[in-house]
């Protein structure tokens, strides 16, 4: 489990358009559980092709972006407070 | 060993599935309910009539994600296996097995070896566990049964003889199974098996979980590169999954009849999550269904030492394994199908 964070310049369109593109990367490797912050469930070899498309997207001088490695026992390393709890992918999925 | 993914169950009955990039969607009257991408997945259940687009089709297509249409009350309708896929080499050496008679016998053989040898685990179980409460009696009597006619397969010569076997097993191991059955004996008891549809509680439970249970055997004989149509003990029939079923065979009583078993016993379903059509069919209530798919998820995640491999697997991938012993031994990497032996 690798959580993925980022801040994007939106003060130019170009940096808005950056930030769409960074969402929706973000959205097929995981889910959104805050606004700019996503939980992806993902095997090495996804995670460096996720991690290389958000490289290739971002501009490194005004964005930036972080990857929290969570590991294996990753449910036992967060804690979620208020609403919106999201769904556990590892989990019974009922929709 | 590969990963054990997870399963999506879709069972609000007016749900759509819809693409979205490398996400599935479930949309309920056009408003977004769910969303997982679909890496995440390995196969898709859907009970419900309103089914899914041809690009959702196609997305698990491309991935080997099993999606297959049940209806509500969890009956078979159809599942989308896309283009023909995996090794033409394999799917010949399949079919020139199965076209000769003897060499299918003799995997019929080893899959009926297997069901009625795990039968007797179940059983034996129930009278190690519970012997102060059950008829052990009547069970060893059934259990000597399955003995004497686990004797008899090496010497049956024909696939009929080995279906008057398997059926005379079956048979009796299912009305021997209601002595298992410890709570709830007023509402869940197995008087004989009866299907399509199941007229009672118990043979609701058990065909439910049987549909389950087949979801995953042919997504995994379809992901090693199987045909799950053409089987060695069950014939051709047009619709028919034989490998499929030829295969679920030894997974029935580990996977499927114990569970009912325990979810009977557990008292984590009552006849309340049943209920009884016109026909006289009965049916799991959407409540019901519900217990019934947690506790199948949840036992899939359960690991296990498989016997043949000496390694620590999730139930769930059994299916899976299962399937690429049977590839590795059509490609003749090993001598013979090593059915599986619950322990």
């Amino acid at each position: 489990m690798v959580l993925v964070t980022y801040d994007v310049n939106t003060e130019t369109p170009e940096g808005r358009k950056r930030l769409r593109r960074v969402a929706a990367e973000c959205v097929n490797y995981g889910q959104r559980v805050q606004n700019s912050v996503f939980e992806c469930l993902v095997d090495p070899a996804q995670f460096i092709k996720l991690k290389h498309a958000l490289c290739g997207i971002i501009d490194q001088d005004k964005d930036s972006l972080r990857f929290y490695y969570l590991g294996k026992n990753w449910k036992n390393r967060v804690e979620h407070f208020g609403a919106k709890g999201g769904y556990d992918p590892e989990g019974l999925l009922v929709a | 060993m590969r990963k054990l993914l997870n399963t999506l169950y879709v069972t609000t009955p007016d749900a759509f599935l819809t693409r979205e990039r490398e996400n599935v969607v479930v949309r309920v009257d056009n408003e977004e309910r769910f969303r997982i991408p679909i890496h995440n997945l390995e196969g898709i259940v859907c009970f419900g009539y309103m089914g899914t687009s041809p690009q959702l089709m196609r997305l698990c297509a491309d991935n080997n994600v099993g999606l297959s249409f049940l209806t509500p009350s969890g009956k078979f309708l159809a599942r989308v296996s896309g283009r023909v896929r995996g090794n033409v080499l394999l799917r010949r050496a399949q079919y020139r097995k199965a076209d000769n008679r003897e060499e299918s016998l003799e995997i019929a053989k080893a899959f009926i070896t297997a069901k009625i040898v795990n039968c007797r685990t179940v059983l034996g179980r129930g009278i190690r566990d519970h012997r102060d409460i059950i008829d052990c009696d009547r069970v060893r009597a059934v259990d000597a049964l399955l003995i004497e006619n686990l004797l008899k397969i090496e010497d049956s010569d024909s696939a009929d003889a080995l279906r008057g076997i398997e059926g005379n097993c079956a048979k009796f191991y299912f009305i021997t199974l209601d002595e298992l059955i410890l709570k709830q004996k007023d509402e869940f008891y197995l008087r004989e098996r009866s299907r399509r549809p199941p007229l009672d509680n118990m043979n609701a439970l058990l065909s439910f979980l049987y549909t389950l249970l087949a979801h995953d055997v042919e997504s995994a004989l379809e992901t090693v590169g199987l045909d799950p149509y053409v089987g060695f003990f069950h014939t051709d029939r047009p619709g028919r999954p034989g490998l499929a079923l030829d295969m679920m065979e030894e997974l029935r009583p580990f996977m499927a009849d114990r569970l009912a078993l325990n979810l009977v016993n557990m008292k984590q379903i009552g006849s309340g999550d049943f209920y009884r059509k016109e026909n006289g069919g009965v049916i799991l209530t959407d409540g019901g269904r519900k217990a019934v798919i947690g506790a199948w998820q949840k036992r899939k995640q359960d690991t296990i030492s498989h016997p043949y491999l000496n390694e620590k697997i999730p139930i769930g991938l059994l299916p899976y394994v299962q399937a690429m012993l049977m590839a590795r031994f059509l490609r003749r990497d090993i001598d013979g199908y090593p059915p599986f032996f619950m322990n």
